[in-house]
Order: structure tokens, then C-alpha cells, then sequence
């Protein structure tokens, strides 16, 4: 009797599993079906890539500066997008004063961006303070050299700002009230002082300040870094853009417009509709009947009508309902139509995290002696906040996208700059190069954010665990 | 209540230490807060409306529109009235609605199911194309279907030839048309009549499965059940239908019905933009159903679409369903962004129209307002009715 006693070696896999050929069958063409749907959809990529790519790329214009160098090609005619750029960017922005929406945007970039490193880049190491550090010092430099020697001390002050107030400690500390009652007295003072312009600006921004230090009593640079993201960054926009009549020439807000304007409705809007959302969210949750009554109004009715007939109430109604002589400025009633009807939308996104927390952090909180607010701020919130990442998230998409709305209500944002570059008798009829450079624009902004909170919610999620 | 060992405060401090009247303070502060606010703005707007010579009311209604509207569902003139032109607006914008609900809901299923399928190409190309949708604002879309892709077509003469039968221009989509000579009432009626003996029938018959255990082919006899009445009907009425071919006669056509381009361009945008949103519903309905289920449906022996149909799509849909709800309301109130584009709804029609010729703006505003909110309404009933019907229930 024959026994094999060693173990036969093992076999190769059959060529058609291994490989690009196994790919292929596992994931191409593993059954009939299959196989139909891949042909289907090789189909479908050959019948609409390469004449894309032929009008767009191959046969498009890049170079020139007039309407003639599109004269004799069948492609795409970028040199219009390329002619226009300043006007899709900045609207009838004054051409000598756009250096100042630059100023603005860049110290976002290089004030915020750290705080997107910092979520990015691991918890310690040299990364990590040399990134930071390394985009204040690039950001302060590049204001220098673009924009001369004032915007560069500007920049360096504002971008060192966080690291200097790191360091500092809080003096021991007065009760909340009194340091609430000094703040707002010196905020009186300092408007009283300089009602106008850049001045006033600095007050308000020394003033959010010295709040600040009073009242955060101890906080990392990073936290810094927010807070002045929240406060000082606002009044000093405000100031750049619109100008204080001395230094800087004033500019009208119906001169703002393009890409300029879509973003300064979709950071206004971001900035007021969360605060306002997470407040009627807590007014929806309330024990107080009348309060929950008027939240859940509000936030229903909000969310049954469009965003059209918001802004077609801002603008029609609102100055209807102000007394004699009292005018608001028309992107100001834009943006208060906007930020109202995300508030409504944010509350219910809000007020699902709140439904997400268990009885039992209440009850602890309370066992603990907190009052409501500070239940709600140190307790509640950090949590309940956490768990709608997403849908806080999928909300400012959603507004960003709507900003594009306003164009309905005749302000100049980058549709409605569209519009009137198309109407340009010199340029019709590059419709398709201007809305795919618009889409182009949207999709980037809106997918680069999306991206962005996918990251921040997994990396919370780890966080936690 | 009061510990003894502090004093109770005295005097009408003490209203504000306690939690009860603290309560009712605040309350009566924030009511007080909104009605002064409500009471000034409506104290202002009657004194600016009285000074800008309007009369308020819902008077106008009565008066004559005098303007046109390009595409109407019911017969409208110069001569009609503005509440007319009210419901020319309503009916366009549950037109437009309707189509689009249908339309996207079918292709986000479509598209949720592609990017799930194990074909590596279909579900990389329906995640790239939902990616795209969802990133690039829809009033983007519209504008690039209606002012990029619609408008340069050429005009009637050198018309895009769908088939010898219908023709894609600038003037929009003419199509044949049914013209009914005879019976086309008695056949409609007897279609609706066989769609409900359908539905009653499918619903007698899954209450007889769960009584019996035995199943009928109920999609066979439904569909006979359905297509019955109206052949019995077309039979018995003689009806004759005329289809009206479209001609290019001069500079356009002549015969069929046309579907005007601004009709075109929304319906495409708001369907394309749509689906996006709901494959990804779509997507995460399915994902939420265990794996374990499927196993164990097919270990049952059920073949690969028999556990799609009758073990994962009745999870999923529970919880498709609230998402899919709110899509579909705000496909109805996105459905405003017609007033771009000029098609006319109820926004263009009445909000915008009516309002620029009658300055009645706080009445036809509240109306306008009033009316979506009316159909977000009735659209979240229905579906809360459907979401019911499929919960889990409880033995």
C-alpha cells in the first residue's frame, strides 16, 4: 500500500484569478450581467470623453488677449475666462483697491490654516509647528512683498498674534460679571473714542481681545488662533472691504461682486446660522412652552418655503416693515435672508445631536451644579456637536451652493458677473466656457469642504474611542 | 425648596431666584419681544403702504393680468384674471414637480444601486457623476442647460431629426401628439379604473399571502388587471385617435405638441441634480441592512435578486424613506428657481409678475409662502403614510 507521507506542494492559483486578468474577471466581468454593464459603460466613456476632451483641451484657445484668437477654432475659447478673470474674482471692484480683498483672503488662509493642518498633521512633532509656524511666516512675508510695508506689519501682528497670547497667562481672574461689565465699558469707550473706519476696527478688535484674555482663562495657541478667526478677523474684513473714507477709499457694496461677493455671503452666513441654528435648536428642546412654540414656528415655517421667496420677502418686504427714512443696505438684507433661513436648517441638524445625548450627561451636569448655560456650553454642546459633523457640514454645503441664489434678487455675484460678461457685445456667445469655469469654481470649493469633514468626522470618531 | 440654614430672599428679588417665576418672566419677556417686533414692522409697512397709494387686500385678485404666459395647462388669456393666473403657476409648478419626483426618483435608485454593483467601472462612473451633481449649484445647472446647451441649438429649420418623428430646436421639443377624435374621456376613466382594481387586487392578494402562505403572480394579473378596462372601454366607446405628426411648415412646425426649452432645461437640472442626492440615500439604505441578512437569504436558497427584491430593498426602504421625503420636498420648493429662466411657475408667475405689476407684496408673498408650505405638507403626509405602511411592525 502506497501512503504519502509528505505534503504535496501547493499549487499555483490558475493564471485567470491572478494578475490584471484575475482583476479583470473578479471585477469586470464576473458574471453576464456584468460583463454587459462594463461594455455598456466603456461605451459610454468613449462616446463622451474624447469630444470633450477635444473641445476643451485640444482644440481650445489658450493663448491671445482678443475675441480674434477664438475666431478660427471649433474648441473652447478659455481666453475669455482668461480676459474676464479679474471681473469673475472680484465683481466692479475697484481696480486699485482689490489688493485689499487679496489682504483679507490671505490672512484667512494663512491664519485658518493651520487649524485644517493642524487636524491633518499628527498630534506632535517638528511637522506640525513647522507648518504652522512656517504658513504665518509665509503668509506675513507674502503680504510684505505684495502688498507693501503696512499690510505686511498688519499680517505679521495678526498671524503672531496667537503664539504671543499663548504664552501669557491670565491675571487671577475677577467674577464673569465684572469682567463682562469692563469689557463693555471699554467697548463703549473705544466708540466713543473712534467712530469710524480703521480705527474703529482696531478698537473692536483689542477690545474682543482684552475680552478674550479675561475671560478664556487659559487656552493653546491653536485656540487663539479660533477665537481670533472669529472675532477680530470679521471687523477687520469689514473695514478692508468697505472702506473707512480716510485711508482706505470707500467702496459701495453694490460695487462688490463674483466670487469676492459668493464668498463673503457664504462666510457670513456660516458664521451667524450656526449660532443662530444651535439657539432655536435649544429654544425647540426647551421646558418653556412659549419658547418651544415660537422656536418650532419659526424653524418649520422656514424650512416649508424656498430660499427664492426668503430673499423675495428680504427684498421686497423688509424695507416695507422699517420706519421712515431708515434704509438697510440691499446684499445686507441678502445676507440676513440667508443666514435666517440656514439658522432653520441648522437647528434641526443641532437639535439631532441633542436627541443623540443620553439623559445622563443632563443629569450629571446638573448634579454637578452647572447652571443651564454652563451645562449647555461645557457639557452638551462639545458632544452634541461631534455627532452632527455630517450634517453641520452637508448645511454649510448646501449654503454655499445657495449663495448663488442672490443672483434671483440682482446682486452681482459670480452668476450674475456672468450674466453681464456674456451680455458684453465683444464676447457673445462663450456661455459653455463661462458656466463650466463657474461649475469648475463651485465644485472644487464644495468637494474640497466635503472632503474635508469626512476626514475631521473619522479622525473625531478615533478620537473617542 | 429654600434650605433653612440661608434666608430667603426678600422683596420681588425673590421672583427671580425662584425657577418657577423665572421661568414664566422669561417666557413673557421673549413673547412680549416677538409681538412688539411683529406689531413695529406691521405698524410701519401699514403707514409705508398707505403712503405708496396701496390698497391691501386680496381685491386684485379680481382684476384683470393683462400679460401672457408662454405654456399654460388650463385656458388662460390677456383677459384673465390674477387669480388665474395664480393657478397657471400652481398647476406649471406641480407639473414640473411631479415630473422630476418621478423621474429622479427612479434614476437615484438607478445610480444608488450602480455604486454598489461589483462592477468596478459602473460603480467608480455613477460615484464620479454623483460627486460632480451634488458639488455644483443647482441654479449652475440650470443656467448651463438652459442659456449653454438649449439656446444655441439651431432654429426649427435645421432642427435636430429625433427619428422622422419628433425634433429637438431652439423652440424647445416637438413631439407627436394623441388627438382624440372620440372616447378619449370613457378610455382615460377606464385606465384609472383599472389601476385601482390593480392596486386593490395587490392589496388583497399580499393580505391573502399572509393568511395562507401562498402567493400569486401578482405583477401578471396586476398588469392584465390594469390594461382590461381601458381596451374593453376603447372597444365599446369605437374611440379614434388621431397622432398629429409635427411638419416644418415656413419657419416652424406645424402639428404635434411642443415642450417648450425652459421646461426642458428645469426638468433636466432638477432631475439630474435630484438623483445625485437620492443614490446616495439610496446607498446608505442599503449599506444599513446587515450582511447577515443577506447571508442568510441566500443560504436559504433565494437567487441574487430574489434577496435584493424580497430581503434587502424592504429594510432599506425604512430607511430611504425619510431622506427620500425631504428630497422631494426640496425638489418641489427648488422648483422656484424656474424665475431664471423665465418658465412659468408659481414664483415667476405670481411672486415675480403679478407682484412687479400690482405691488401687492406682503399679500402675495404670505399666498406663495402659504401654498409651499401646503405642499410640503401634503407630500410629507403622504409619504409618513408610506413610511407606516412599511415600518416594522411589532407582533
Amino acid at each position: 500500500m502506497y501512503v504519502k507521507h509528505e505534503r504535496h506542494p501547493e499549487l499555483p492559483p490558475p493564471p485567470s484569478e491572478l494578475g490584471a486578468l484575475g482583476w479583470l474577471r473578479h471585477n469586470l466581468f464576473s458574471s453576464w450581467g456584468n460583463a454587459l454593464l462594463t461594455v455598456a459603460s466603456v461605451a459610454l466613456l468613449c462616446w463622451t470623453i474624447p469630444p470633450v476632451l477635444r473641445w476643451a483641451v485640444l482644440d481650445a484657445t489658450w493663448l491671445g488677449d482678443t475675441r480674434d484668437a477664438c475666431l478660427d477654432s471649433a474648441g473652447a475659447c478659455w481666453v475669455f475666462i482668461k480676459v474676464r478673470l479679474g471681473m469673475l474674482a472680484y465683481g466692479f471692484y475697484p481696480q486699485a483697491e482689490r489688493w485689499r480683498i487679496d489682504l483679507f483672503f490671505l490672512l484667512l488662509v494663512a491664519g485658518g490654516g493651520p487649524l485644517v493642518l493642524g487636524s491633518l498633521l499628527p498630534r506632535r512633532g517638528p511637522a506640525r509647528t513647522l507648518a504652522t509656524r512656517g504658513l504665518a511666516a509665509a503668509g506675513a512675508g507674502l503680504a510684505l512683498v505684495l502688498h507693501g510695508l503696512l499690510p505686511g506689519l498688519l499680517a505679521a501682528a495678526y498671524l503672531g498674534l496667537p503664539s504671543l497670547l499663548a504664552r501669557l497667562r491670565a491675571p487671577a481672574a475677577p467674577g464673569a460679571a465684572a469682567k463682562l461689565g469692563l469689557a463693555l465699558l471699554a467697548g463703549v469707550a473705544v466708540h466713543a473714542l473712534a467712530p469710524q473706519g480703521v480705527a474703529l476696527a482696531a478698537g473692536w478688535t483689542a477690545l474682543t481681545l482684552t475680552a478674550l484674555v479675561l475671560l478664556v482663562p487659559r487656552a493653546d495657541e491653536q485656540g487663539w488662533r479660533l477665537a481670533l478667526l472669529l472675532t477680530a478677523l470679521p471687523a477687520l474684513g469689514a473695514v478692508l472691504f468697505l472702506g473707512d473714507g480716510t485711508w482706505l477709499p470707500e467702496v459701495e457694496t453694490d460695487r462688490w461682486g463674483g466670487m469676492f461677493l459668493s464668498l463673503v455671503i457664504a462666510l457670513v452666513g456660516i458664521a451667524t446660522s450656526l449660532p443662530v441654528g444651535i439657539l432655536l435648536a435649544l429654544g425647540r428642546r426647551s421646558s418653556l412652552p412659549v419658547i418651544r412654540t415660537l422656536s418650532i414656528c419659526y424653524i418649520e415655517l422656514i424650512r416649508g418655503v424656498p430660499l427664492i421667496s426668503v430673499l423675495f420677502m428680504a427684498s421686497v418686504m423688509l424695507p416695507l416693515t422699517l420706519p421712515d427714512g431708515m434704509h438697510v443696505d440691499k446684499l445686507l438684507r441678502a445676507l440676513v435672508g440667508v443666514s435666517l433661513f440656514y439658522a432653520a436648517y441648522m437647528a434641526e441638524v443641532v437639535r439631532g445631536g441633542l436627541q443623540g445625548i443620553g439623559r445622563g450627561q443632563y443629569e450629571a451636569a446638573q448634579s454637578l451644579g452647572l447652571s443651564y448655560p454652563k451645562a449647555m456650553i461645557l457639557v452638551i454642546m462639545p458632544q452634541a456637536l461631534r455627532l452632527v459633523i455630517p450634517g453641520i457640514t452637508n448645511t454649510f454645503l448646501g449654503l454655499m451652493k445657495d449663495t448663488t441664489l442672490v443672483a434671483v434678487i440682482n446682486l452681482m455675484d459670480l452668476l450674475g458677473v456672468i450674466k453681464s460678461a456674456l451680455a458684453d457685445s465683444q464676447w457673445l456667445g462663450f456661455t459653455k466656457e463661462a458656466y463650466l469655469f463657474a461649475a469648475l469654481a463651485f465644485w472644487v470649493l464644495c468637494f474640497g469642504l466635503s472632503r474635508f469633514a469626512l476626514h475631521l468626522e473619522r479622525r473625531l470618531r478615533y478620537e473617542k474611542h | 425648596m429654600a434650605d433653612p440654614a440661608t434666608p430667603e430672599p426678600k422683596g420681588p428679588s425673590r421672583l427671580l431666584h425662584d425657577r418657577r417665576w423665572r421661568a414664566v418672566i422669561a417666557q413673557a419677556a421673549a413673547f412680549a419681544l416677538v409681538a412688539a417686533l411683529l406689531a413695529c414692522a406691521g405698524l410701519n409697512m401699514a403707514r409705508n403702504l398707505e403712503r405708496a397709494g396701496i390698497a391691501s387686500g386680496f381685491g386684485f385678485l379680481d382684476q384683470v393680468a393683462g400679460f401672457e404666459i408662454s405654456q399654460t395647462l388650463i385656458e388662460y388669456s390677456r383677459a384673465s384674471t390674477y387669480a388665474r393666473a395664480f393657478w397657471v403657476g400652481l398647476l406649471n409648478t406641480l407639473a414640473v414637480s411631479a415630473v422630476c419626483i418621478a423621474a429622479s426618483t427612479v434614476l437615484g435608485f438607478l445610480l444608488g444601486l450602480l455604486r454598489l454593483s461589483p462592477n468596478w467601472l459602473a460603480a467608480r462612473l455613477a460615484g464620479v457623476y454623483v460627486e460632480v451633481v451634488r458639488n455644483v449649484p443647482l441654479l449652475l445647472q440650470i443656467l448651463f442647460w438652459y442659456i449653454a446647451v438649449l439656446n444655441p441649438l439651431p432654429p426649427p429649420r435645421q432642427a435636430l431629426d429625433l427619428g422622422g418623428v419628433a425634433y429637438l430646436c431652439n423652440r424647445g421639443l416637438v413631439l407627436p401628439w394623441p388627438q382624440w377624435e372620440r372616447g378619449g374621456l370613457a378610455v382615460g376613466l377606464a385606465l384609472a379604473a383599472g389601476l385601482a382594481l390593480a392596486w386593490g387586487f395587490a392589496a388583497w392578494a399580499r393580505r391573502r399571502r399572509v393568511r395562507t402562505g401562498r402567493s400569486l403572480p401578482v405583477w401578471r394579473l396586476g398588469a392584465l388587471l390594469a390594461a382590461l378596462p381601458p381596451a374593453l372601454a376603447w372597444a365599446l366607446a369605437d374611440a379614434r385617435v388621431e397622432w398629429s405628426i409635427p411638419a416644418l411648415s415656413g419657419f416652424n412646425f406645424r402639428g404635434g405638441g411642443t415642450v417648450e426649452p425652459e421646461f426642458i432645461a428645469l426638468a433636466l437640472a432638477l432631475t439630474l441634480y435630484t438623483a445625485g442626492f437620492i443614490a446616495e440615500n439610496v446607498r446608505a439604505g442599503i449599506q444599513a441592512v446587515p450582511r447577515g441578512q443577506i447571508e442568510a437569504a441566500a443560504s436559504l436558497g433565494l437567487r441574487p435578486w430574489r434577496v435584493m427584491r424580497l430581503v434587502v430593498v424592504p429594510q432599506a426602504m425604512r430607511v430611504i424613506i425619510p431622506p427620500l421625503t425631504s428630497q422631494h420636498m426640496t425638489l418641489v420648493k427648488n422648483s422656484s428657481l424656474a424665475v431664471v429662466i423665465g418658465y412659468p411657475d408659481l414664483m415667476s408667475v405670481f411672486a415675480g409678475t403679478t407682484l412687479n405689476q400690482t405691488g401687492q407684496a406682503v399679500e402675495i408673498i404670505a399666498i406663495t409662502m402659504l401654498v409651499y408650505l401646503a405642499v410640503s405638507i401634503v407630500i410629507s403626509l403622504i409619504m409618513n403614510w408610506y413610511n407606516d405602511a412599511m415600518a416594522l411592525k411589532g407582533r
